[in-house]
């Protein structure tokens, strides 16, 4: 197929051939971070900003070390430091930071949908590096990229999202990706954070932790979101540890070579016990490798996904 | 509607490549350092070819690598997002002679990128270039050490590889608009 999106916003719009060409362009990514000169000069000349209007440090980075990679020049942009605590609105900002000739904008923002507006106003591209609750696309296709590397597939694998997939971005990237290419997604967690809606994705939902561990090709702990909850959701981290909690106990009951991937950062002790973390089951380091393969394979597609068509005799 | 004219047909093909390791031959004496990068992907089929024919005449294997030029293109925001294909160098090509294999020298534009790709895995004693089918229109110093076939055409023609290594159609086209 020949990519022709100029932005990456989500997953629910993309189709299964997409998502595969993504992966597929990941590969050859991958490849260029063990050589020796691990950059490449496809973005050269251009300005890719980070616009991180809600906290992180491992996406920002990795996105940075991606555009890095790829020659770009890259400025990164927090809220904190920002005209945003002045009171500029997002459009103004993100304006602003195009009037400096910016090619690719990569956002984090607390409002689902942030990014779609961006797209609609700006000419530059624009990267969903997690909205809201609402998507964090790059998330979903560097753990479908680690599940094919470790797997050899995505169709067919049993894969469980256990924890709280209510406020998780991250797992409905995760939903909208793996069913579109043929994965059976179970859902499981404390009622109060998956609720039975989620069926409507494609996707089973147990309360029953041990069925739901039992037959997994892979589990996926979510990171309980201290920030987005509210008190009422689950009584405390100690009890979720003990109903929900990856523990040595829940770990017998796995297949023997199910993966066992987390997005982070972890909260030791509460959805995995720190040992199963840094165990050899644990393909948590992997992901986070896996995901500036994504990112630059992202990168490279949208800065060429705006042309008129593909020249002929490309010597 | 396109006029369609064939270049080269099986025969001529494998005429071409037969000369062409001949000439690798005789420029590189016994090719003890020399190692065959096909650019992705006609190349590749070609580069592995060659190889065949000169580990005939050589009585020994000869090491055959792959390279994308896809990241080195000047030219990617003016085209749709072009495919990346794999990357594989056999062992270091530091003091080696690297013999780049690609289908058909146009402007140069891919040799260029496939120098500077190169360029990153090491440091080539000697880089030199073998090409299918040269067409001209060249927009870069740039010349092939070994051609196949010269061919006269106009910019907008299109030179189509169709090259089975299945026992389908083994033949160079050249496609008028």
């Amino acid at each position: 197929m020949t990519w022709t999106r100029k932005h990456l916003l989500d997953i629910e719009s993309l189709s299964a051939e997409e998502i595969q060409h993504i992966l597929a362009t990941a590969r050859a990514f991958k490849a260029v971070g063990e050589r020796a000169i691990k950059k490449v000069p496809a973005l050269r000349g251009k300005t890719v900003v980070n616009l991180f209007v809600e906290p992180s440090t491992r996406t920002r980075t990795s996105f940075e070390l991606s555009a890095i990679r790829l020659s770009a020049d890259v400025i990164n942009f927090t809220a904190e430091a920002s005209s945003l605590k002045k009171g500029e609105t997002l459009k103004d900002t993100a304006r602003n930071l195009e009037a400096l000739n910016t090619d690719i904008i990569i956002i984090r923002h607390s409002a689902a949908g942030a990014p779609h507006f961006l797209a609609r106003v700006l000419d530059a591209s624009v990267v969903n590096a997690g909205d809201g609750a609402h998507e964090h696309p790059t998330q979903a296709l560097l753990d479908a990229f680690t599940m094919l590397e470790k797997k050899g597939r995505i169709a067919g694998l049993k894969v469980t999202i256990l924890g709280d997939i209510l406020y998780s971005r991250v797992a409905r990237s995760n939903i909208w990706l793996l069913t579109k290419l043929g994965a059976e997604v179970t859902l499981c967690g404390p009622s109060t954070l998956v609720p039975r809606q989620f069926e409507r994705m494609g996707c089973r939902v147990t309360y029953h932790l041990e069925e739901a561990i039992r037959d997994a090709d892979v589990l996926n702990l979510l990171r309980i979101q201290h920030e987005r909850q509210r008190k009422t959701m689950f009584p405390g981290t100690g009890e979720y540890a003990a109903l929900f909690g990856l523990n040595s106990a829940r770990l017998k009951l796995t297949k023997p070579d199910a993966l066992i991937m987390h997005p982070g950062p972890i909260n030791r002790g509460v959805e995995i016990e720190s040992w199963i973390a840094d165990s050899d089951r644990s393909v948590i380091l992997d992901q986070v490798n896996n995901g500036l393969a994504v990112r630059m394979a992202v990168l490279y597609l949208i800065n060429g996904g705006q042309g008129p068509q593909e020249l002929g005799g490309s010597n | 509607m396109a006029e369609q004219h064939i270049l080269m047909d099986s025969r001529e093909i494998a005429g071409a490549l037969k000369r062409m390791a001949r000439e690798i031959r005789e420029r590189n004496g016994d090719c003890t350092d020399l190692v065959l990068m096909g650019v992705q992907r006609a190349g590749v089929t070609l580069a592995r070819r060659l190889a065949r024919l000169l580990e005939k005449e050589l009585g020994r294997p000869v090491p055959v690598g792959t390279l994308d030029v896809a990241m080195h293109r000047d030219d990617l925001d003016q085209r749709l997002a072009p495919h990346v294909h794999p990357t594989h160098i056999p062992g270091d090509i530091t003091g080696k002679v690297v013999v780049l294999v690609d289908d058909v020298l146009f402007s140069g534009r891919t040799t260029r990128a496939a120098l500077d790709a190169l360029n990153d895995f090491g440091r080539a004693r000697r880089v030199q270039l073998a090409v299918l089918v040269d067409r001209g229109h060249r927009e870069l110093p740039i010349r092939a050490d070994f051609v196949g076939k010269n061919v006269p055409t106009a910019p907008a023609d299109h030179i189509e590889m169709r090259l089975d290594e299945e026992g389908g159609e083994d033949a160079v086209y050249l496609m008028r608009p």
